[in-house]
Parts: C-alpha cells; sequence; structure tokens
C-alpha cells in the first residue's frame, strides 16, 4: 500500500494522522493485509455470507409512549451547547458572489 | 471471597454488607496501586448500597442472592453516574446518562458497585497494555499481562478486590484474561445477555459475560444478567435457565470433543501438560473423549481482524466531538472539529483498526475483504454445527501460552492478534465459552481450560466445568 492510499483512508474516517502515523500505519497495515490475504486460497462462490449468528426477524413494540432520555441529561456530555442544542462551528457560509 | 459464601454470612449476620464492601475498598487502596485493576472507584455510592442491604436484612427482608454483593464493572459498560472512558481519551470525561440493561438487572438484585475497571481502549487488544490510562499488571506475577481486554476485571477477581466481575467478549476478551489471570470467565451465547448499554466494538461479535472466582458464581450472575431486552433487537427471546441449580446435573456419559487443529504447533508444551491432566480428570467423571476437527480454524484470526474491524470502523464513527466526549478546542469548520478531535483522542490501536475496518469496507476491496470474511465466517459456523452433531461439548487450551511479559508483543501488533487464536472462533460462530483455571506453571503463571457449547447450552458447559473445578480443585 501506498502512504497516499492511507491518506485517503484516514480522510474517508475523518481522522487526521500525523505524518509519522501514516508512515508506521501503512507498514502495520502491509504486514496485516498480506496476513488476512490468506483468505483468497478459499473457495467460497457457493458459500452465503454470514451477517448476523441468529436468525433475524422484525419486532414491533407496543405502540405505547414511554419515556425516553431528557433533554438535559442528553446535554450534559455536550463539549458545547447553547439552549437545548449541541453547538458546533457554523456549517453553511454565504455565498461568494465570483464563485 | 465467593458470593454463595459472602451472601451466607450477610444472612447469619456474621458480617454486613458495609463491613465487607469497606474491607473491599481498604484491600484495593493497599493493593491496586500496583496492579491498576481499576478505573475509577465509587465508594459513596458503594456504600450507600451496602448500608440499605444492611437495613434490608436487620428489617428481616428476604434479600436477593446478589444483595450487597461488591463487584467491578469493566468500563465499556455504562452505570448511571459513573464515568465511563473505555480507556480512552476520546471518552476521559464522559458520565453515563443511564444503566446498561445487565447494570439495572443487578441493581434490582442489590448488587454493589465498586468501580470501573481498566481495558484496552474500547477493548482493542490482549493484554491491557492498549489502554490510554496505564497498563494493569498480572496478580498472579507482576511482570506479565492480565490478558485482555478486560484485563482490569479479571485481575480484580483474582487479587480479591471483588467477589465477581462483569467483562465483555468481542474475541476472547472475557475468556482469555480469566485464563491469564486463573479465574472462571464466561462468554455466553450471542444474544443470551443484552449488550444495551454496553459501548459498542464489533456488533455481530460483542457479548458481555461475567468473571468468578467459582463456576457456582458465574452461574448465580449469569442467570440474573440473562434474557430478553426490547432495548437491544439481537437479544434472544429464549428462556433463562436456573443455572446454578443446574450445575451438580450428570456428566457421565457426555461426548466430549478435542479438536485436533488445537492441539498442534503453537501450542506450549507447558500448557499441553496442564490440558492433558484436565482430559484425564473428565475422563475419571466418565465423560467420553474424542478427537474431532475444525477445519477452518487457521482462517479464524484473518476472518475475525477483517469483520471486527469493520464493525469497529463503523462504529467508532459516533465519537466525532459533537455530543459527547473530547473536542479539539479551536477547530474552525466541522471537518476540522471531526479530524481534529478523533485523532486528540484515539490511541494508536484504534487509528490502526479505523483505518483497517475503513480499508476493508471501501470501494474496490468490500468484496475481496469484508464479504470474503463473511462467507468464511459460514464456514467457521458450519464447522461447528457439524461438530456438535457428534459431541455435546468442545474442550480446547483458552489461550497457547501462559500469560506474557509486558511489553513483549506490544510492539508487533500482528503477533498480539494470533493470541486470541483459540477464542475468536467462538465469537465468529456465536457459541458460548467458559474458561477454566486448570493449574499454574512456571513463574506462577495460571493457565486456562476453554469449554465450547453449542448455542444456548450454557447450562452443560457451566456443568461439565463446575464438576471438573471440584476434581481439580483449583479455583478459590
Amino acid at each position: 500500500m501506498e502512504e497516499e492510499k492511507i491518506r485517503y483512508l484516514a480522510h474517508l474516517a475523518r481522522i487526521q494522522l500525523s505524518a509519522e502515523e501514516v508512515r508506521s500505519l501503512n507498514c502495520d497495515l502491509s504486514q496485516l493485509l498480506d496476513y488476512v490475504g490468506q483468505l483468497k486460497s478459499l473457495a467460497t462462490e457457493e458459500v452465503e455470507p454470514t451477517n448476523a449468528v441468529l436468525p433475524a426477524y422484525n419486532r414491533f413494540r407496543k405502540d405505547e409512549i414511554t419515556l425516553s432520555l431528557p433533554v438535559e441529561k442528553a446535554l450534559a456530555n455536550a463539549p458545547d451547547k447553547m439552549g437545548d442544542f449541541f453547538r458546533v462551528p457554523r456549517v453553511i457560509t454565504e455565498r461568494k458572489t465570483n464563485e | 471471597m465467593t458470593i454463595k459464601k459472602l451472601a451466607e454470612l450477610y444472612r447469619k449476620k456474621k458480617v454486613s454488607a458495609v463491613e465487607s464492601v469497606t474491607g473491599f475498598y481498604e484491600r484495593i487502596k493497599e493493593k491496586d496501586g500496583s496492579i491498576h485493576a481499576f478505573l475509577s472507584l465509587n465508594e459513596t455510592e458503594a456504600l450507600f448500597q451496602a448500608r440499605n442491604v444492611d437495613r434490608r436484612i436487620a428489617a428481616g427482608e428476604d434479600l436477593p442472592v446478589l444483595a450487597g454483593i461488591p463487584l467491578a464493572i469493566k468500563d465499556n459498560i455504562c452505570q448511571e453516574g459513573t464515568k465511563t472512558t473505555c480507556a480512552s481519551r476520546i471518552l476521559e470525561t464522559f458520565t453515563s446518562p443511564y444503566d446498561a440493561t445487565v447494570i439495572k438487572r443487578l441493581r434490582e438484585n442489590n448488587a454493589v458497585f465498586l468501580g470501573k475497571t481498566n481495558l484496552d481502549e474500547f477493548a482493542f487488544g490482549s493484554s491491557t497494555e492498549n489502554s490510554a490510562f496505564g497498563t494493569t499488571r498480572n496478580p498472579a506475577n507482576q511482570d506479565y499481562v492480565p490478558g485482555g481486554s478486560s484485563g482490569g476485571s479479571a485481575a480484580a477477581v483474582a487479587a480479591d478486590f471483588a467477589c465477581a466481575s462483569l467483562g465483555s467478549d468481542t474475541g476472547g476478551s472475557i475468556r482469555q484474561p480469566a485464563s491469564f489471570c486463573g479465574v472462571v470467565g464466561l462468554k455466553p451465547t450471542y444474544g443470551r445477555v443484552s449488550r444495551y448499554g454496553l459501548v459498542a466494538f464489533a456488533s455481530s461479535l460483542d457479548q458481555i459475560g461475567p468473571f468468578a472466582g467459582t463456576v457456582e458464581d458465574a452461574a448465580i450472575i449469569l442467570k440474573e444478567i440473562a434474557g430478553f431486552d426490547p432495548a437491544d433487537s439481537t437479544c434472544a427471546e429464549v428462556a433463562v435457565p436456573d443455572y446454578p441449580a443446574l450445575l451438580s446435573g450428570p456428566v457421565s456419559g457426555l461426548k466430549v470433543g478435542l479438536p485436533r487443529e488445537y492441539f498442534g504447533k503453537g501450542l506450549e508444551s507447558d500448557v499441553a501438560g496442564k490440558i492433558d491432566e484436565a482430559i484425564k480428570t473428565a475422563k475419571k467423571l466418565g465423560v467420553e473423549i474424542k478427537e474431532i476437527s475444525l477445519p477452518h480454524t487457521t482462517y479464524a484470526i484473518a476472518t475475525y481482524y477483517i469483520l471486527a474491524t469493520a464493525e469497529a470502523s463503523t462504529n467508532l464513527a459516533r465519537f466525532d466531538g459533537v455530543r459527547y466526549g473530547r473536542r479539539k478546542t479551536g477547530s474552525r469548520t466541522m471537518r476540522q472539529l471531526y479530524e481534529e478531535s478523533r485523532e486528540e483522542g484515539f490511541g494508536r490501536e484504534a487509528k490502526r483498526r479505523i483505518i483497517l475496518g475503513t480499508f476493508v469496507l471501501s470501494s474496490g476491496y468490500y468484496e475481496a475483504y469484508y464479504r470474503k470474511a463473511q462467507k468464511v465466517r459460514t464456514l467457521i459456523r458450519r464447522d461447528f454445527e457439524a461438530a456438535f452433531k457428534e459431541v455435546d461439548l468442545i474442550l480446547t487450551p483458552t489461550s497457547p501460552t501462559p500469560p506474557f511479559k509486558i511489553g513483549e508483543k506490544v510492539v508487533d501488533p500482528l503477533q498480539m492478534y494470533l493470541s486470541d487464536i483459540f477464542t475468536v472462533s467462538a465469537n465468529l460462530a456465536g457459541i458460548p465459552g467458559l474458561s477454566l483455571p486448570a493449574g499454574i506453571v512456571r513463574d506462577n503463571l495460571p493457565v486456562g481450560l476453554q469449554i465450547l457449547g453449542p448455542a444456548f447450552a450454557e447450562e452443560r458447559v457451566l456443568c461439565l466445568a463446575h464438576h471438573l473445578e471440584k476434581e481439580l480443585n483449583l479455583s478459590f
């Protein structure tokens, strides 16, 4: 794998990595992918994949109102809040006329 | 101190819950400085719980079996009002806003929660060395790791800091540390115990289970935490047997398989010797021993690390610095806030798994890695299905080696992953597994015997374990 690839995966996972981390992850990942590559030797064309070990079926709850987490508890761990909301950096910016 | 003995002392009024809980805290404060099983203690609430139990005993009330029993809880299980850090910087300040279902059920039993125990960050590891808050040492020999990821919960029981504890097992994280610390550890069938309130690592593999000094104590805890929970859609609607009452059932005539793939190269002779003794003991009990094969065993670690990292990278997406957990201050855009908070908050192994998991799920590689591993998972499940047509239970070593030294494997992720080679298959197949102390080898290091059973046959696993424990006479 190339370091460029690691940076792309980090972008997909929304995580910043230092140059040193990119280098060492690249080494680790090459080694791990070599190892897990052994699965390629198994013929699995006819095999169904396992998504869940228990048979999955839909379960409906009774249509009853139950208490949910109160707002103040849900906000108690917020790193930043305003009123009843989580506060984050501005997401919408004004469109510049020349764009 | 076992649950059974302590509960009896309470009922005979030989000791009060407050005296007992105070005694446990004294021992923790004296000895946990070097072992570091706990990340946080919960003394005020624990003593409040204990006083409540004493009052009710004095009033002559008939109390549940776990009333006043001191327990330790792995720090990835939510207990309202306590910190739940997952041994990660990203959750360093997080306080649980609610109780996990297992905590709620133990609370209804008037159990006492002494504190939260150390783990590998987000349960990523096999030694507890990946904790952001320092490693835990093995009480049997402090130069060695306690195993992982539930190393703190295993060490807490081994050091007699608690009567029993809860851990979680995704690829061996209860059984391997139980083996390394010389205690009993049980991973129940997938769906036996609710995962609501357990911080998710790999949702198709995770399961909560007990550590205890005896098989009977593990059975007592399992009975109280097992059973359907509407808050976890993967929790099975299967009746919960009276596990403690079934322990003394017959074992003579049980057919037990020894998978030849678990007894080949890589198994240390010290460990093999202790497992042989246990097998001889099983024969003495009238158990019929049979060699079997689980042909896809060699592919289990590769399958596991693809699926577990894929699920982990997805589950860890929620830690984004917005609603809870660490946020990098001064980030100017949302994108920076996510990327910088996650860089600061996650440790090395968490980053490694996020990147590997993202890779195996990414466009162009999904079929070759993730999908392929799901198919091999089917083959591994079929191995067990076929085996359980021939035998009632399977015996293996829990780990191919005794505990390893602190620092020995931390630099080599693949070697660390390979230490789970005998435990990951049970998670892939969703079946229950228990690690039972099988003896002590060089340097006072414990060895564990693993008993695997078919799905929802915990009572059979526990029953054989209980009989072997009595014969081997090793547990405390």
